[in-house]
């Protein structure tokens, strides 16, 4: 790699044009973003034009709903006659009532037996810690399907069908959360825990006192995507209830689909999953980086 | 290849709400670097050296100002057709490749007529690799060596394409202490048997002055001296200069000029035609300003002009530094270089100096700029 | 610390109370239901032990159309969302302006109830007698024939199913993504343009290499996730899946246990028991694959 070799080598490179080089670059570094955004555009509408669809099916009457063979993809006159219909002629609030009764109650019970096993984890000391903890891991690998059979015929012999009760104690634990939880309170120096062992802080009131605290963020990650889980849930709810008055949103927009409104009120039933899927919305537009990146921490759509 | 910056500006636009300023990172630089020399970029932290490689190699785009390779303006112009290879601080090889599949990478791009052959990059990439002498180690992936060998992969890797420019940054800050001292002999010795303009990037004085053929000092992206080590370290041009290169630092004090000597407290040191102009030395006749005194500078003598308190002696082998403080000096303690036939009594609580003039630098205690 | 203290045990009461009785205990049951034979759920009473159930799924032809069904759609929407999910993470990837708003509008299936938006794609989709649905028109409008999709023959439901199973993974497989392409070291990237590499070059010598565990990753979650599709079918064909031959796996499980032709817990604890082979079986290979294609 001699110095006159090198500059042979390059006399070549340099009868290269230059700006001819640059210009070409540049043309093709537009092209590609150019195409980058239509890309991404295009994938856009896809996800945003049914979130569009229902709230345009929604506030169009039901006559002129069914008066147009070729739906227009906008309305003059929008009206909010379904929304009434939607509350009046179905469930609808009874069944947002449950979600919601049944959503914090799952996941306040599910908070507070994550938090203890994870600070036993975490901090205590104790004879076969380790041997519990691979346990409760190995937990995670057994897929609902099946237990959801025993869980089933359980709660029906436990006369627990069409109950609050029923809808709830399955799911009120997460091995997963419990991992997350552990690895979060590992994190809290060790210090801390001797400083208030000095101090005479009982191990309950360092939990709470300090732990929660300090750990809020991923408490507060756990509990948006269990609200989250527990309002998308549909499986368990459609084997345990057959009373609609214990029906969630997801077997109620099924019931409404199947039975609701006498006749096909398309409008209406678009005014229900409207009023159905504002709430997550809502949510997730709220707490957007909490979202994500617990999402992105190992939740999988449940 | 010579280059050639021009007027050299690079400002990064505001970011954050709270800091709403735009940061210059890189200002007006104008300086050449001569055809195969070994040349380090040097400043503390944040003072715009890296920014100013990235200026070289194209990785950032200058806000105003020309760069030239030999004759030719590339200040436009991207990385790959500029002919420089560059190696990066935490040496950015390939984790999934071997170490000759990493050298050979950059042959692989090439098209057109510049293609090569199978045979021809083979060829060139036992040279590269003959050359920072990793021949043993082609089969490994890079998380299979140490650092050092590490860091050789990665400069074969930027020497493959036979670039006419090398470009380091920071390359041994990620080594161990023992392992820096032979990489840059090591890196010294390749650039010598190639030839190629190198440009390194260092926060480490000692480093840079020790391979460099010329050092670019700078400061918060303000360019303050070039020029070869030995000249900066024997005339820095301004107070920062004389305090960044040394080790131990100079010894800085408050003094002031008085019928022509150069007082420190109430001693008169020296003698200001042995520091001075004449026309210079009476311009500041009365005033007050800072001297800077290199280690080296100190010759024990029991009558010496310059007292100090004593506060303790660190033997060193071949010399012992002195370690003592005087009220009128701006650092805590003030080390002085002695050669170790000399003796001093620990238990003295005052030591006296004659100080050589030469090692003796005045500033101007508003510009910080260097009396001459 | 007092290591036999029985106070730990205390805080771990609830969760293993909870666990026990709805994981543990319901695993080790679901095994006893698919070998007891003759089940009856009314009286608990069952005539001998053996491999009868899985013998009687594996004849079912409502069992024969699940697995073809849900294979199909597994072997469809596994590949195309995670290539698709690739492609729009490296535009994402790519841009600076507006990424944020790409990012959140993109993410917004994964907040939705995947019963409620079906409905919306079960109307776009549907042809009635008042209306060819918006689908239509646009098939209609560029010459194509109408289809039902949700009513109709075997391949349109086919493909409804796909799409919408397809938009609703897509957020997760993109958010991982995105963040797998963000982790990768610029320095990489800077080093690759100084060598002069082409775009192309750059995503399969580095980036792909870099982000294949990730990729592994999100098939072989995709791949358990797709296995299990139950409610987004419900959502776009009703529940009774069987009538529409577009039953899944899982959807076989619930109908045996609790549906019209329901009652038959050991039916159904020897189809979910099947089940949980087929996806321990793949996830078997795909981990295998993964080790030798992964980089490191």
């Amino acid at each position: 790699m001699d110095k006159q070799r090198r500059s042979e080598e390059k006399n070549g490179a340099e009868r290269r044009d230059f700006a001819v080089l640059e210009r070409r670059d540049r043309e093709k570094k537009i092209g590609l973003r150019v195409l980058t955004y239509v890309l991404l555009t295009l994938w856009g509408i896809v996800v945003l034009f049914p979130f569009y669809w229902m709230i345009l099916t929604s506030v169009k009457s039901y006559g002129s709903y069914n008066a147009e063979h070729v739906p227009a993809l906008f309305t003059r006159n929008p009206t909010l006659e379904n929304y009434r219909e939607a509350f009046t002629a179905v469930p609808l609030g009874g069944y947002l009532a449950n979600t919601v009764v049944f959503a914090v109650a799952t996941t306040a019970i599910m908070v507070l037996v994550i938090t203890l096993a994870a600070y036993a984890f975490a901090r205590l000391q104790f004879r076969g810690k380790n041997l519990v903890f691979l346990f409760f891991l190995s937990l995670m690998m057994i897929p609902n399907e099946l237990v959801i059979i025993t869980n089933f015929t359980t709660i029906t012999n436990l006369n627990l069908r069409n109950s609050f009760l029923g809808l709830i104690l399955p799911s009120v634990t997460s091995v997963f959360y419990i991992y997350l939880l552990k690895e979060n309170f590992e994190q809290v120096p060790e210090e801390l825990y001797r400083a208030a062992k000095v101090d005479g802080t009982s191990d309950f009131k360092y939990l709470w006192k300090v732990m929660l605290p300090i750990c809020k963020p991923t408490l507060v990650t756990v509990i948006i995507l269990k609200m989250i889980e527990c309002w998308n849930s549909y499986v368990w709810p459609r084997l345990i209830t057959d009373d609609p008055s214990y029906y969630l949103v997801s077997n109620g927009i099924q019931e409404i689909r199947e039975n609701g409104f006498g006749r096909e009120n398309i409008p209406a039933m678009m005014a229900a999953v409207v009023v159905i899927s504002v709430p997550l919305v809502v949510l997730f537009l709220v707490f957007r980086k909490k979202v994500m990146a617990g999402v992105s921490r190992g939740g999988v759509k449940g | 290849m010579k280059i050639e910056l021009q007027h050299l500006t690079k400002k990064f636009p505001a970011q954050g709400r709270k800091n709403r300023k735009e940061v210059i990172a890189v200002n007006d630089f104008s300086f050449e670097i001569p055809d195969g020399k070994l040349i380090g970029l040097l400043g503390p932290s944040g003072c715009g050296k890296s920014t100013t490689l990235n200026l070289i190699c194209g990785l950032e785009k200058p806000t105003s100002g020309k760069l030239y390779f030999g004759d030719k303006d590339v200040t436009a112009l991207a990385p790959e057709f500029r002919g420089v290879g560059m190696v990066f601080q935490n040496y950015a090889l390939y984790p999934h490749l071997t170490v000759e599949q990493n050298i050979r990478f950059p042959l692989e791009n090439l098209k057109g007529s510049e293609k090569l052959s199978k045979e021809q990059m083979q060829a060139r990439v036992a040279e590269a690799a003959r050359l920072v002498q990793i021949e043993e180690l082609m089969d490994r992936k890079p998380k299979e060596l140490s650092g050092g060998q590490q860091q050789r992969v990665a400069i074969a890797r930027a020497l493959v394409k036979m670039p006419d420019v090398l470009l380091l940054d920071e390359p041994l800050s990620n080594l161990d202490a023992r392992l820096r001292l032979q990489t840059r002999e090591e890196i010294r010795k390749i650039q010598k048997k190639t030839g190629i303009t190198t440009v390194f990037v260092t926060h480490d004085q000692e480093e840079a002055m020790s391979i460099s053929d010329m050092i670019v000092v700078m400061k918060q992206g303000v360019l303050q001296q070039i020029g070869e080590p030995q000249e900066v370290y024997d005339n820095p041009v301004n107070l920062f200069v004389a305090k960044f290169l040394g080790t131990p630092p100079i010894n800085v004090f408050e003094g002031y000029i008085r019928q022509g000597n150069l007082y420190i407290g109430e001693e008169a040191v020296l003698s200001c035609n042995e520091l001075l102009r004449e026309s210079s030395a009476a311009a500041i006749e009365g005033k007050k300003v800072f001297v800077g005194i290199r280690p080296e500078g100190f010759v024990l003598k029991e009558d010496g002009a310059f007292s100090c308190q004593l506060s303790g002696i660190e033997v060193m082998g071949r010399d012992i530094s002195v370690v003592s403080t005087h009220p009128s000096a701006l650092v805590v303690t003030i080390r002085s270089i002695i050669n170790a036939e000399n003796y001093v009594n620990p238990s003295a609580t005052q030591v006296r100096f004659d100080i050589k003039p030469n090692k003796v630098f005045l500033f101007d205690k508003e510009t910080e700029e260097r009396l001459r | 610390m007092d290591k036999t203290s029985k106070k730990p045990w205390l805080y771990l009461l609830p969760a293993i109370l909870f666990l026990g009785f709805f994981m543990v205990y319901p695993l080790i049951d679901v095994f006893v239901y698919s070998v007891e034979e003759g089940y009856n759920f009314a009286s608990q009473t069952y005539y001998g032990v053996g491999l009868y159930n899985y013998s009687y799924v594996l004849h079912d032809p409502y069992f024969l159309q699940a697995i073809k069904n849900t294979c199909i759609l597994v072997l469809i929407t596994v590949p195309l969302s995670t290539g698709l999910a690739l492609l729009i993470s490296l535009g994402l990837s790519s841009i600076k302006a507006l990424r944020d708003l790409y990012q959140t509008v993109f993410f917004l299936p994964y907040v939705t109830n995947t019963l409620a938006v079906g409905l919306v794609f079960m109307i776009l989709f549907q042809k009635t007698e008042y209306t060819d649905g918006l689908v239509n028109l646009l098939i209609h409008a560029f010459g194509g024939s109408t289809v039902d999709f949700i009513d109709g023959p075997y391949w349109a439901k086919m493909f409804v199913l796909c799409f919408y199973t397809v938009w609703v993974v897509m957020p997760f497989k993109i958010l991982i993504l995105t963040s797998a392409l963000a982790s990768v070291n610029q320095d990489y990237y800077k080093a690759a343009r100084v060598d002069g590499t082409s775009k192309v070059r750059i995503f399969r010598k580095i980036t792909l290499p870099m982000i294949s565990p990730m990729i592994f990753y999100l098939v072989i979650t995709g791949f358990i996730g797709a296995f299990k599709a139950y409610s987004d079918v419900v959502a776009l064909f009703g529940t009774d899946l069987n009538a529409a031959g577009m039953n899944t796996i899982v959807g076989y499980v619930y109908d045996m246990l609790y549906g019209d032709s329901g009652g038959y817990p050991s039916y159904a604890s020897a189809a979910a028991i099947l089940l949980f082979a087929i996806v321990l079986t793949i996830t078997c290979i795909n981990l295998l694959v993964s080790k030798k294609h992964v980089h490191y």
